[in-house]
């Protein structure tokens, strides 16, 4: 394979930043679909106005997102469109957001999916992330609300968190546009195959339980080769969850 | 695919799961939770010693503290109603001279120098203009004023604490305490307010929120609810007093609608809507500066010019049917005229007039031409002059003028009152019913939110009519 050696500006998100065109709501014909998954209040309408150019409201107050906003961009003539999910503080209940927000990830598969996280916060949200991460192995962590978490004295080492969640982490602070353009140079390339994840796997499992899981895992992947969820599959299958079991049924899930 | 295969998976699973036994779901969420605190204690450094916290700590304890959270929560909307009747005044004078005082005589010229025939510029000026010129005039101000403040309100953190201090009130109700954050939309737009409804997840809940969302005075009633006080409390009391006694009446109108809201709530969790409450999350965000400019720009565009171009959309119309209504005759008289006189009986049981009555009808589509069109009514049936002509819309040049005019047309302290108690307690808006329609898709409900109100109203206006004339 020939590798170009570029020079540093223009490996630079900033540089690209004007190959960025606001779609709007305009978004036919686009090449890859992206999730906004996220908690509630983290400002998740926030990074979708600041992608988009669109000024879906935004208010202090969680679950304020009531519909499912879609939105554009085009970014070095790919097109992207961007679909705002309801926040959630989990996918594992049944509750009506959940399961929209769960029901896009898993069978309207995006190409990426962009995880907004309170920086704040983080431990908590991780309870999302890390749930999202055994569903879709084609995301990136935008670490929003930075300006506050500087002014709460709270530091973050975005490399570790990057490692150890093994996908791309971007600080941003959505409200004042910092970060956008790195986050969008990330979308792409997660998109276009240049950044592959490797998502961090829950691990701190029961014995009987991971054994189970285990025995369940290679019998999926055994039915449906290289598919990335397979233990979440499980997880779910061991839950009894009806949804899922019809979806495999259908073959929905594949 | 097999279907064989995907069986035996399944019914491995169905095995597997026996064998782990029931606790599966608290052990997986135990491991994230365990997973999530080694990344952070790897990642994450914090300063303990957070001063940001603690301001928000002690802002929270006192906006949601038993003893000051109601009084901040009145004092906060009486500022911001107070800003909006007072900001509101100047620009709504000017436009109104330009758009009522200038352009529509300006047409009315240029229609009679083309030989415009009397009745076609009657219907397209009179009627169609007047009524768009006229909401454009009193609305437009207001909105500019209230949406800005609210949304200012809204993205510095306060509607959740509102939420907070009102949750026990709801909770009693049998009612979610979500419904406090669509009550305070329906502030601004009740169809906004029922859209709203979303957030709560409970179905039966959400049916009690949107029922009763029509309680909470929106936009369009706010301006009918500010002109008559104006007029007519304020008039009762020394003149120093007046802006004040006006304003308090205002709000006491808005608090009974929240009254009404929680007593409506109670009757239907107790009967045909009976349930558990179900319990919630309701997460208290930090307070956040908003920012000041985009937030104004936003609300312009977003709110304002969204609202007011449906009320515009409505007015059209509700003007021609004005017009047509006090020009067609049937017999001697107008259907106008016909209307009135069939509904009086019944309006002065409910201390109000058949003039009333009618204005409620045609100002179904939107409650922002209830003045307008009960002003011209009354032109007609007291033959005073001073108006424009049969259905012709118009704003008299004083708040004097105009209270000259409905004591001619049998006002009384007792009609004003009760005018606003029906402005409070009527069917929604057209636009209302039909999002209530797309929301719960059941035709029964659509049926009882819109009719309930109306008969509520009735009541009460019957109620204070009686007992008014009894004491006086």
């Amino acid at each position: 394979m020939e590798t170009k050696i570029k020079s540093a500006c223009e490996t630079c998100a900033h540089f690209n930043a004007e190959g960025l065109k606001k779609l709007g709501i305009h978004t036919d014909d686009f090449d890859f679909v992206v999730a906004l998954a996220g908690n509630p209040n983290t400002g998740k309408s926030t990074v979708f106005n600041a992608l988009t150019g669109l000024r879906q409201h935004t208010g202090n107050w969680p679950g304020k997102t009531v519909t499912r906003a879609e939105g554009g961009f085009e970014y070095n003539t790919q097109k992207f469109k961007l679909v705002d999910l309801p926040g959630t503080y989990s996918l594992l209940s049944t509750s009506e957001d959940e399961e929209a927000a769960r029901d896009f990830i898993l069978f309207g598969k995006p190409n990426v999916t962009v995880i907004v996280a309170d920086a704040n916060r983080l431990e908590r949200n991780l309870n999302l992330v890390l749930q999202i991460l055994e569903i879709t192995d084609k995301a990136v962590l935008c670490l929003n609300l930075m300006d506050e978490a500087k002014r709460n004295h709270i530091s973050i080492d975005e490399r570790t968190l990057a490692r150890d969640l093994g996908i791309p982490v971007v600080p941003t602070s959505a409200r004042f546009n910092k970060g956008i353009p790195e986050l969008i140079q990330t979308i792409s390339d997660i998109a276009n195959g240049t950044i592959v994840c490797k998502p961090h796997r829950i691990k701190s499992v029961p014995d009987n339980i991971d054994r189970a899981v285990k025995k369940l895992t290679t019998e999926i992947e055994k039915e449906f080769p290289g598919i990335p969820n397979s233990r979440w599959i499980a997880f779910r299958l061991l839950e009894g969850d009806t949804q899922i079991i019809n979806a495999l049924k259908s073959g929905e899930l594949v | 695919m097999n279907k064989k295969n995907i069986d035996s998976i399944i019914e491995l699973s169905n095995e597997l799961r026996w064998q782990i036994g029931d606790d599966f779901h608290d052990n997986l969420t135990e491991s994230i939770y365990a997973d999530a605190s080694e990344i952070v204690k790897d990642t994450v450094q914090s300063d303990t010693s957070n001063k940001r916290f603690r301001l928000d700590a002690k802002i929270d304890k006192i906006v949601t503290s038993k003893a000051f959270g109601f009084p901040i929560m009145f004092l906060v909307l009486g500022v911001v109603l107070w800003i909006t009747i007072v900001g509101a005044n100047y620009p709504s004078s000017l436009l109104a001279n330009v758009l009522l005082d200038t352009i529509h005589p300006a047409l009315k010229n240029g229609a009679a120098s083309i030989n415009m025939p009397w009745w076609l510029s009657g219907f397209l000026i009179d009627g169609v203009y007047l009524a768009v010129a006229w909401v454009v005039a009193v609305m437009l101000p207001p909105m500019a004023i209230f949406f800005p403040m609210f949304t200012l309100l809204e993205d510095f953190g306060y509607l959740p604490r509102v939420a907070f201090n009102l949750d026990a009130l709801f909770k009693k109700s049998g009612a979610h305490g979500k419904q406090a954050l669509t009550m305070s939309m329906g502030f601004g737009c009740n169809a906004a307010g029922v859209v709203a409804t979303r957030i709560i997840d409970s179905p039966r809940e959400r049916l009690i929120a949107i029922i009763t969302n029509n309680f909470s005075l929106c936009n369009g009633r706010w301006p009918t609810q500010i002109l008559i006080a104006t007029i007519f409390i304020g008039a009762i009391v020394p003149e120093s007093l007046s802006s004040v006694a006006s304003l308090l009446a205002v709000i006491g109108i808005a608090v009974l609608g929240m009254a009404f809201m929680f007593t409506v709530s109670w009757a239907l969790s107790k009967t045909v809507l009976k349930g558990e409450v179900s319990t919630f999350n309701l997460e208290l965000p930090p307070y956040r500066p908003p920012r000041f400019w985009k937030t104004i720009y936003t609300s312009l565009i977003d709110r304002t010019l969204i609202v007011l171009w449906r009320a515009v959309v409505f007015a059209a119309p509700a003007g021609a049917v004005i017009w047509l209504i006090s020009n067609i005759y049937i017999g001697n008289e107008t259907i106008a005229a016909w209307a009135i006189d069939s509904m009086d009986g019944f309006g002065f049981l409910l201390g109000l007039n058949g003039v009333i009555l009618l204005a409620y009808i045609v100002a179904i589509p939107a409650n922002e031409i209830v003045i307008p069109t009960i002003l011209m009514l009354t032109v007609l049936v007291t033959g005073t002059s001073g108006g424009a002509g049969a259905g012709v819309m118009f704003e008299l040049d004083s708040m004097n003028a105009t209270g000259d005019l409905l004591r001619a047309g049998g006002w009384t302290l007792l009609t004003a009152i009760n005018l606003m108690l029906f402005s409070l307690l009527h069917n929604p808006c057209s636009t209302t019913i039909y999002t209530i329609y797309k929301e719960t898709k059941s035709l029964k409900w659509t049926v009882f939110a819109s009719i309930m109100p109306v008969i509520l109203g009735f009541v009460v206006t019957f109620l204070v009519a009686q007992i008014w004339r009894l004491i006086f």
